[in-house]
């Protein structure tokens, strides 16, 4: 209804404020996702070292021991594979699960779906991209510093993380250098789910009513109000774990720690407290990995089934439990931490119940399936992929929610396999479905349908085949976060390790046809069409690529909802929502 | 002084619900920490705390002043939205002085606490004590940045977006200080 902070008629036109210090959301949102395209091929590599370690713990990889003076020879040693495994979470967790599908395409799709300019703050909006390209580049300069990278993982426990270099190699520099980026990360993310709010409240076209919204638009809204909540915790989580290790402060370092035979200097810190304050943001950034996905998956299906979303307040009341819901289950995540088994019961319970409202989406995506007359496209074949992973994923969920099962299973490979179903490769599988549904809005051109079968059929095989055993590995008592498995009990399951390794070569390479037709169609694909999936919301009433101020300097006006398939409209079996017509009387089938 | 939707309004509703949650995941730390182990040292909080505790609510106050007497009148009849007619900035200087005044104390308050030989590590109540005051002194400058641009907006035009500046800077240096009433009862109760 209002337009923001500056006038958005022509779009500037030096080199620098075009394509650099954009203040054009569409310009940011591509920016986002090349660099978490940098990001995840990052992340892609380092999780290749680690399975050819897994497989072929004497292998000494070319290249490498000039590259990472770690790994002598080579060869990687155990705490190189523990920095592999840092640096491969940290990446992958920040700056492409959070980054692709929320801060990527929510910032280019969102305004124009809701029928806005642009965000409500466009200065804070190229603030926030820079911001995380700064942390990337600090996260990325651990690899560069004497002794490399941290080697605490992800979720970097104190009091391993807090007390400084005797923890062993990369707790010294390369510590610090994470807990400064994860910091600088969470005020990137505030300042985007700031604006992702205020600009999905105030800024809604004519007739753009919160229930007309569409899925994707309301699953970017849900993900910032719980990335706002969950990031305003973990920067103070971060801020007292740098003055644990740079001003001696004993947040989270016990006291009478000895370390490396050195007494360390503190006292009578809670390492317990690390983890409340680290899981209660990280069990909420798994549904803000996740939630853009469910939107996408929504977003798409009734595109490509040519029928309504079965349920659509029922999906958007879902997403909001979940959000709720996501706050309440942390301490899953904490079975194993020493805390009182009675807080593992609490836990236990809302955790289970947030499977209520994940179930009734997935049967809601499946419902919609029922009877359609599918086009069986890339942007579809992923969303079908996604629903099939996050079940696979989900179910294992189940296991893990009850202390009992999960004291067996938590430290072993099933854990692993868990979440990289229902939280990597499910969200990958969103980000997929998107940049193919959206890129001909993007850039303008269609992506070529044939290698993007062939990138959708060889990933979800190859996915299939990395993350399902390492399930079975995990019932076998094979443990996580081992560099080898060299000792009798566990030699019998290199075979499978290696098996594993082999697929998520395969898989990894499959991905160089994603890349290819990134590029190729980028530059050399056919013209898009305005609308070329006979899809109804706003985007789509826009040329594509959109001109700066997306609508041309008029404002739309809604008349109908998303949810408008299989109806008898005026060109086809859909309505616009920009489409005076008036409401369907009958179904077009 | 009501204007349709704002995204500057709304964006500091947003920013206090932010915040709100950072000083919450500083209180829990803390009382957790208290909790932990025995090493928390109780001490007497430098006297000037008071003296800036009523810097903090006077500034409050003369913004509320500034703000009663900067008249508007609507921009469009019957638009809602308004536009500064009256421009009165006196009391604006007043509580940006206040402002200054408060984190000069804050820092005064930081060096009785140094001169008692309490630094930020050597009791987590200290800790705490240096902690929470210096992030509530950089959201406050914060607050100071807006008003001083608040004050910048209304000197170079009497429009809309000054209206909105101003509204949604006075409501988040409000907010300042219920934040740091609150810090201040809970430093004094637990500390």
């Amino acid at each position: 209804m209002n337009s923001p902070d500056s006038s958005h008629a022509a779009g500037p036109q030096g080199f620098w404020r075009k394509y650099v210090f954009s203040l054009d959301h569409k310009v940011i949102g591509r920016q986002y996702l090349d660099l978490s395209l940098v990001a995840v091929t990052t992340g892609m590599i380092l999780s290749w070292l680690m399975r050819l370690h897994l497989g072929w713990p004497a292998l000494s990889i070319p290249g490498l021991g000039a590259i990472a003076p770690e790994a002598t020879g080579g060869i990687i040693t155990p705490e190189y594979y523990l920095s592999l495994m840092t640096m491969h979470g940290t990446i992958m967790v920040f700056f492409v699960l959070t980054t692709a599908p929320f801060a990527g395409l929510g910032n280019f799709i969102l305004p124009i779906q809701i029928g806005a300019e642009d965000m409500a703050f466009p200065r804070f909006n190229m603030m926030s991209f820079w911001v995380t390209f700064v942390a990337f580049i600090v996260l990325v300069s651990a690899f560069f510093v004497p002794e490399g990278p941290p080697l605490s993982g992800w979720t970097a426990y104190a009091p391993l993380s807090a007390v400084g270099k005797d923890a062993g190699p990369g707790q010294g520099w390369g510590q610090t250098l994470w807990v400064i980026s994860i910091g600088i990360f969470c005020i990137a993310q505030l300042l985007g789910s700031l604006n992702f709010i205020a600009t999905t409240l105030d800024l809604r076209t004519k007739g753009m009513s919160l229930a007309r919204m569409p899925f994707s638009t309301w699953a970017w809204f849900i993900t910032s109000i719980i990335g706002l909540i969950a990031f305003s915790v973990l920067l103070p989580a971060c801020v007292l774990l740098l003055l644990d290790r740079v001003a001696g402060t004993s947040f989270f370092i016990p006291a009478g720690l000895v370390i490396s035979d050195r007494l360390q200097p503190h006292a009578g810190g809670s390492p317990l407290l690390w983890q409340h304050l680290f899981w209660f943001f990280g069990h909420p950034e798994v549904y803000i990995a996740i939630l853009p996905g469910f939107g996408i998956v929504s977003h798409i299906l009734p595109a490509v089934t040519r029928k309504p979303l079965l349920g659509p307040r029922v999906l958007i009341a879902c997403m909001i439990a979940i959000a709720f819901l996501s706050y309440t289950v942390w301490g899953h995540h904490m079975f194993m931490s020493g805390m009182n088994p009675f807080s593992a019961t609490v836990f236990s319970v809302p955790t289970l119940i947030i499977t209520i409202p994940a179930a009734i989406t997935t049967l809601l995506w499946i419902g919609t399936l029922y009877g359609a007359r599918m086009r069986y496209n890339t942007a579809a074949l992923f969303c079908l992929g996604f629903i099939s992973v996050f079940v696979s994923g989900g179910i294992s969920g189940f296991f893990l929610a009850q202390p009992a099962i999960d004291s067996y299973l938590h430290g072993t490979y099933f854990v692993v396999g868990h979440f990289h179903f229902v939280m990597g490769v499910a969200s990958m599988f969103g980000i997929f479905a998107g940049v193919y549904f959206w890129f001909p809005k993007m850039f303008g051109r269609m992506m070529n349908e044939t290698l993007g079968k062939w990138h959708f059929i060889l990933t979800f095989i190859g996915v299939y085949c990395i993350f399902m055993p390492m399930h079975w590995l995990g019932l076998a008592g094979n443990v996580r976060r081992y560099s080898a498995f060299t000792d009798d009990y566990m030699k019998g399951s290199i075979p499978l390790h290696r098996f594993i390794t082999v697929a998520a070569l395969f898989t990894g390479a499959a991905q160089l046809i994603f890349f290819y037709n990134l590029f190729r169609s980028r530059f050399r694909g056919e013209i898009a069409p305005a609308n070329p999936w006979q899809a109804t919301s706003l985007e789509w009433t826009t040329s594509s690529p959109p001109p700066h101020d997306n609508f041309g300097g008029h404002h739309p006006v809604v008349y109908h909802g998303p949810n408008e398939y299989g109806v008898a409209g005026k060109d086809g079996d859909y309505i616009m929502q920009n489409s005076p017509e008036p409401e369907p009387v009958a179904a077009a089938s | 002084m009501k204007s349709p939707a704002s995204p500057a309004q709304t964006g500091v509703w947003v920013g206090i619900a932010a915040i709100t949650m950072s000083f919450a995941a500083y209180s829990s730390a803390l009382v957790v920490r208290q909790g932990a182990s025995p090493d928390w040292v109780h001490f007497t909080l430098p006297p000037i705390l008071f003296f800036n505790t009523l810097v903090v609510v006077a500034s409050s106050v003369t913004l509320f002043m500034a703000r009663a007497r900067t008249g508007t009148t609507a921009a469009r009849p019957g638009s809602g939205a308004a536009v500064i007619d009256a421009p009165h900035l006196t009391w604006l200087y007043v509580t940006i002085f206040l402002g200054f005044l408060f984190l000069a104390g804050q820092i005064m308050a930081w060096r009785n606490l140094a001169g008692q030989g309490l630094t930020l590590a050597s009791s987590p109540s200290s800790s705490f004590f240096y902690l929470l005051t210096a992030m509530h002194g950089l959201h406050l400058l914060g607050g100071l940045t807006g008003i001083l641009y608040v004050v910048y907006r209304v000197r170079r035009s009497n429009a809309v977006r000054a209206v909105r500046a101003y509204n949604a800077a006075s409501l988040y240096w409000h907010f300042m200080t219920v934040l740091w009433l609150y810090l201040f009862a809970m430093l004094a109760t637990r500390i």
